[in-house]
């Protein structure tokens, strides 16, 4: 590319200072305002002309910031589990090289296995199965509802989705409160410990109401690039909504659905939030993996560990996206 | 057989917008019918109406001996090919051509059966395993009509179909859909805003503007003897001469001169009456000397039509346009006078547009 515009350019060009200013200057009459600077740099090709070394410094500051912020930590969390350093003791001075050690203990402890467990349930039911049909349910019903219907819900949907972790927590705390909950309040039913008798099921459709907006927004994208030419046709030969969805409208969406629940699967096993509700309590009832390595290397202050932990969920987060990815491409 | 009969029929949306505006309308059985109108004049609607896609605001639909003004649209029995077709990108062409009958109930072996005789009816055997994206846009067009024909229905309804198809294919599917009407047999109702498809391939067709009628007939009527200007100026792939003129005694005032007026509508004018002289570039005739009763006109411009050219003269600030055979066209910047042939002058009413010969309150505009 280059090559075909330096002829003009030496044509036009005065000098090569005229670069960067040609296109505010006052002889910038189009004619040779743009191109000035493809030849400063001599044998680069790129379009802009600025050279390899420029254009790596545009790019260098990001890339520390990724370096000192992403890869970093990364490298640290692999090398720290492979030690037994502690946060306090003599540990947390000198760590010991222990090898696979952590790895192994995690493999036999049943804390971890119990973590592992429920985090499962919690994806299996808060996301798979909650956040998905929820969210394709409001959108499918929420397509022919009139514009301000759909607004209000949609908006409401969407609020669950933005507010901060910690105010939604608190609002659910006092939701869910023993004596003063509201939804005690609401049921009739005072002196229920919502928290402490179903914790899980508690933290499930928390998990479901506050996610719920992102499955919606998707699936009403999804169905809204369904044409309703092929609906309609499916109308006229008298298939009931039922059949419409099933023959017509879901195999539009499949790649979608797909997608979604990559997505929020990832999201809710790397999900924090419901220790600001129940901090994996009662009796560790609802200590899902990321809660579990907060109270093992935070709390209990071995780092190493949970930090051999961390990589061990980071390789089930890969094997779950390979596994959609897998049957993503088997739709194709 | 099966009788279309809108009666009444309004659609109006909200906002108060009539897209179809107390219409009334029989199409007999068998009949192959046109809706055509400029974009936004209700023909759409009107179709999706019939389909019952469409909820008609007052008025009924009957097909057949059927009231189907309330019923859905799967218990119409009828058929809808849409411009896009409409196929299933998921399902192979004979699941295309089947699903109607799967709705219905059919046993497997009867659906396939009738799919593979509606898929050879169309010349589509060879390609029944294959998905919509694996065919050509003609194919396309063929699998949505032989699913139609599949579940055979009262009544077609057609939304644009050849608007997809390239110019030469487009030609070939409508002599292609004609001939299929025919063969078959079934009533069939199409929408099109493209003039000549609509003379070429409808038994009779209504005109529509802003959500009314303006014109109901076949080809050669409504081409031939247009009830109203706007009708005259849709029609015809050459725009038919409106000349404003005014009654002078018994001749016309076109443009400052004195132009024949035709015996048959000499009653129907009184003197100094204005109105609008209506006659189509193909019934005109030009001489290169003057002609008493014709109109004398500057050749200004001459475009060429293939078997024929299109000459625009300008008489005073008017444009007349005729049509002469190829090879011969009069000189640019020539004199030039156009008569018309005989009984093929329109004489309108400049005030509401209807031919003068019209009854005055015909209550349209």
């Amino acid at each position: 590319m280059a090559q075909t515009t330096s002829p003009a350019t030496e044509a036009t060009a005065p000098g090569e200072g005229v670069g960067a200013d040609g296109i505010d200057g006052p002889d910038g009459t189009g004619k040779g305002g743009r191109t000035p600077s493809d030849s400063a740099s001599g044998g680069e090709t790129d379009v802009v002309g600025l050279g390899k070394w420029r254009a790596s410094a545009f790019v260098a500051p990001a890339l520390i910031l990724v370096s000192i912020f992403l890869v970093f930590p990364a490298l640290w969390t692999i090398y720290i589990g492979i030690t037994n350093y502690r946060l306090t003791g003599i540990a947390a001075r000198a760590p010991e090289f222990v090898g696979f050690d952590n790895y192994v203990r995690a493999v036999g402890d049943a804390d971890f296995l119990n973590s592992l467990y429920l985090t499962l349930i919690f994806v299996l039911f808060s996301a798979v199965i909650g956040q998905n049909v929820l969210g394709f349910g409001l959108a499918w019903r929420l397509q022919n509802v009139q514009g301000w219907v759909r607004g209000l819900v949609q908006s409401l949907v969407l609020l669950a989705w933005i507010l901060p972790s910690s105010i939604v927590a608190f609002l659910w705390i006092a939701l869910l409160d023993r004596d003063s909950g509201t939804l005690n309040a609401l049921l009739g039913t005072p002196g229920l410990a919502w928290l402490i008798e179903y914790p899980m099921v508690s933290i499930i459709v928390f998990n479901i109401w506050r996610g719920t907006a992102f499955s919606m927004l998707l699936y009403s994208a999804a169905l809204a690039s369904v044409p309703p030419s092929q609906l309609e046709t499916a109308t006229l030969v008298g298939a009931s909504r039922w059949q419409t969805l099933r023959d017509i409208v879901f195999p539009h969406v499949r790649g979608h659905v797909l997608t979604n629940t990559l997505l929020i699967s990832l999201w809710t096993f790397n999900d924090f939030t419901p220790f600001l509700i129940t901090a994996g309590g009662p009796n560790d009832r609802t200590e899902i993996l990321p809660v579990y390595i907060y109270n093992t290397a935070i709390s209990g202050g071995q780092m190493g560990y949970g930090a051999a932990v961390s990589l061990i969920m980071l390789l089930i987060n890969l094997i779950i996206a390979l596994f959609y990815i897998r049957l993503l491409r088997e739709r194709k | 057989m099966a009788q279309i009969d809108l009666v009444n029929l309004s659609k109006v949306y909200p906002g108060d917008v009539r897209a179809v505006d107390d219409l009334t309308l029989t199409i007999p059985d068998g009949e192959f019918f046109a809706l055509l109108g400029p974009s936004g004049c209700g023909k759409t609607t009107l179709l999706r109406t019939i389909a019952g896609l469409e909820e008609a605001t007052s008025g009924s639909v009957r097909i057949g001996d059927r009231d189907v003004t309330r019923l859905p649209p799967g218990k119409r029995e009828l058929a809808m090919v849409f411009q896009d077709y409409a196929l299933f990108p998921h399902m192979t062409v004979v699941d295309n051509i089947s699903y109607p009958l799967k709705i219905k109930g059919l046993a497997k072996e009867d659906r396939l059966d009738r799919a593979v005789k509606a898929g050879d009816e169309l010349s589509l055997d060879g390609l029944m395993e294959r998905r919509p994206s694996e065919l050509s846009g003609g194919q396309q067009q063929r699998v949505a009509l032989a699913r139609a024909i599949a579940t055979h229905p009262q009544v077609f309804l057609f939304d644009e179909p050849l608007s997809n198809l390239d110019a030469r294919l487009r030609l070939e599917a409508r002599t292609f859909l004609k001939r299929l009407q025919r063969d078959l047999g079934v009533t069939t109702v199409f929408v099109t805003h493209d003039q000549a498809e609509a003379l070429a391939m409808a038994d009779r067709m209504a005109v529509m503007q802003s959500g009314r009628i303006r014109q109901v007939g076949t080809a050669r009527e409504v081409f031939q003897h247009p009830v109203n200007t706007f009708v005259a100026n849709f029609i015809g792939s050459t725009p038919m001469n409106l000349l404003d003129a005014s009654v002078r005694g018994d001749a016309l005032d076109v443009a400052g001169q004195r132009v024949d007026l035709p015996e048959d509508v000499r009653r129907h004018v009184t003197d100094g009456q204005e109105v609008v002289v209506g006659v189509r570039p193909e019934y005109l005739t030009v001489s290169s000397s003057a002609v008493d009763g014709g109109l004398q006109g500057v050749v200004a411009i001459v475009e060429n039509l293939g078997t024929a050219a299109l000459v625009t003269l300008e008489a005073d600030d008017l444009s007349v346009a005729v049509t002469v055979p190829d090879g011969e066209e009069p000189p640019i910047g020539a004199d030039a006078w156009v008569t018309p042939v005989p009984g093929r002058v329109l004489i309108y009413r400049r005030e509401d547009g209807e031919l003068v010969d019209a009854p005055v309150a015909a209550a349209v505009g």
